[in-house]
């Protein structure tokens, strides 16, 4: 009886997921590319990404508890946040770049702009640009204990050619997490199946870097060129786990769209005319910047509100 | 200003009103030349000294120059001595001519010799706008050289070209770039005013005081104004004090200096945001 005449305010209907429900789930999407990482790597692999994650809670914490705030360490974004910037390290990198790269990301890129939601840009992806411009050679140098020489992509920008397969299962050089196609998407897929993430910023975002790189690669359509682009590099990671994080993307499905295809420009751009041979993080960093604009633009209007005159 | 003196105006430049982490003034060279400890002292001095000169010659010819085209007369004034100072550098401290480049003859728009010279010394005597200069001057080269020694401590393991880091330190060259720039400027102001905050704590509240009213308590309505008798500061700080006395009676021509003065306080204030 009593519930029947509960007069409340709206929302009446409530997902059951949180924070940390959705965190936690990207975090199980992340564990096969960080396995195969490991698996690809080894041990090192491993000991990187678990500094990284462990730099990333502990300033949290700390900053937390200085500041006086409310603790939110258990709603493991910091957690993501470091697995994905430990995927986004290349194997061989000395111990500190990990921590230097953690408290960047937490502190500077997150909590100054008020903690989580507040960022305006992927916590991750920054705190890689600034090791890439702050520490170019260490960043860049793939060399480790199971591969040496340039990646993939570097051998493609300067007009070689790559093992396509090996590209594809992820037995190639590169930073942990970015190697392997098929693990990337099999958490995709996790995350599309719960619900988490959906196809409108990877698919524009994947469909218009292909169409960007047939147009503009000077190779037409070729099936082996564009599918090592595609494979290649941080396109799959960067498409499917940091372009759709929940903070820094449109809120707007057209917004989400637009998003998706500037990326996919942006890379193109950046890869095949740029002097390096990767842009998937600088692609995804500046479109972060864009966002509130883009969600200026496609913000629906109310009903009745609108229309040519007011 | 009844009690300004040079230890005032030498106080008001380095801590009070910080032309770099107060007023965020000249922001184009605190960003560009920092890459070193010697730059940014070199830049600082380079500028300390055209600001002092043009404060200097400003003030003595405040009575000639016309008010409409004061600010012409000013750039003239400034440009003279920002070509001196070059030419000086160029003969005597080459490299840090070839270090500070384009950015020597850029001084001539550092907004703040500009707004000293419209502030300060078109309306003070002359040894006060010397020193008023002096301060700026200094504290300009002491921001400059501290945001240039943290750059170069982080960014190459250096201090003034002596080595600091162990020489296991990978330099981290982010902070030699303009993101460098713009972490410790940014740090900088916040330590800043942090310092500043709990210092207002424990005095008055300097908050409300500037919140924009001008201060024209004579023709204001509002009774519960808690600033409304305390005039003598806030007039310090628009230079008013001379026009009002709580023992001469207002006249409405006194009304109408006021305001002008108001006015011309706040063209000085948008001038300074062109920068």
């Amino acid at each position: 009886m009593d519930e029947r005449l509960n007069v409340s305010s709206n929302p009446h209907v409530r997902s059951k997921a949180s924070t940390q429900s959705i965190m936690l789930t990207v975090v199980i999407a992340l564990l096969p590319a960080f396995g195969f990482g490991v698996f690809n790597f080894g041990i090192k692999a491993l000991i990187t990404v678990i500094i990284c994650v462990a730099t990333c809670v502990l300033t949290e914490l700390v900053f937390e508890l200085l500041m006086k705030k409310k603790v939110t360490v258990s709603d493991f974004s910091a957690v993501v946040t470091g697995l994905l910037l430990g995927l986004n390290l290349p194997a061989g990198a000395p111990w500190w770049i990990g921590i230097i790269g953690g408290v960047f990301a937490i502190l500077v890129v997150k909590m100054l702009f008020g903690g989580l939601g507040q960022n305006f840009m992927n916590p991750a992806l920054g705190a890689r640009c600034f090791l890439v411009i702050s520490y170019t050679s260490i960043m860049t140098n793939f060399d480790c204990d199971a591969y040496s020489g340039a990646t993939p992509l570097a051998v493609l920008k300067d007009g070689g050619s790559v093992d396509i397969m090996n590209m594809i299962t992820g037995r190639i050089n590169g930073t942990i997490g970015e190697t392997s196609m098929i693990a990337i998407v099999l958490g995709a897929c996790l995350l599309i199946m719960a619900g988490i993430i959906d196809l409108r910023i990877p698919g524009s975002y994947i469909v218009t870097f292909a169409l960007f790189v047939c147009i503009f690669g000077g190779r037409g359509f070729d099936p082996a060129f564009l599918s090592a682009q595609l494979s290649g590099g941080g396109l799959m990671l960067g498409a499917f786990f940091m372009a759709t994080d929940y903070v820094t993307r449109p809120v707007t499905k057209k917004g989400q769209y637009i998003y998706g295809i500037f990326l996919g420009i942006m890379t193109g751009i950046f890869r095949l005319f740029g002097p390096s041979a990767e842009g998937v993080s600088y692609a995804i960093i500046l479109g972060n910047l864009l966002v509130p604009l883009i969600e200026k633009f496609t913000y629906p209007k109310a009903f009745g509100m609108g229309g040519e005159h007011i | 200003m009844k009690t300004d003196s040079i230890s005032v105006r030498l106080f008001n430049g380095l801590i009070k009103e910080n032309p770099t982490f107060v007023l965020l003034l000249g922001m184009c060279p605190t960003l560009a030349v920092t890459t070193s400890a010697i730059n940014g002292l070199g830049m600082g001095l380079t500028t300390m000294v055209v600001l002092a000169m043009s404060n200097l010659f400003i003030s003595l010819l405040r009575n000639i120059i016309p008010d409409r085209v004061r600010i012409p007369a000013f750039i003239v004034i400034i440009a003279s001595f920002v070509t001196i100072v070059e030419l000086l550098l160029k003969a005597y401290i080459p490299f840090l001519y070839d270090a500070l480049g384009l950015y020597i003859p850029l001084i001539v728009v550092n907004c703040i010799i500009l707004g000293r010279a419209e502030a300060y010394a078109s309306k003070n005597r002359v040894i006060l706008s010397l020193f008023d200069g002096i301060g700026m001057g200094l504290g300009f080269s002491m921001a400059l050289t501290i945001i240039g020694a943290i750059r170069e401590l982080f960014g190459a393991g250096e201090c003034f070209g002596v080595r600091i880091m162990p020489q296991s330190y990978v330099p981290c060259s982010i902070f030699i770039l303009a993101p460098g720039a713009f972490f410790v400027l940014a740090c900088l102001t916040a330590i800043q005013n942090k310092i500043k905050i709990a210092g207002e704590k424990k005095g008055k509240d300097m908050s409300k005081i500037q919140s924009g009213c001008g201060f024209d308590c004579m023709n204001c309505n509002v009774s519960h104004c808690p600033d409304r008798t305390t005039n003598e500061e806030n007039l310090e700080v628009l230079e008013l004090d001379d026009m009002v006395s709580d023992t001469v009676p207002i006249t409405p021509q006194d009304i109408a200096a006021i305001n002008d003065a108001v006015a011309n306080n706040e063209s000085v204030k948008e001038e300074n945001d062109n920068d």
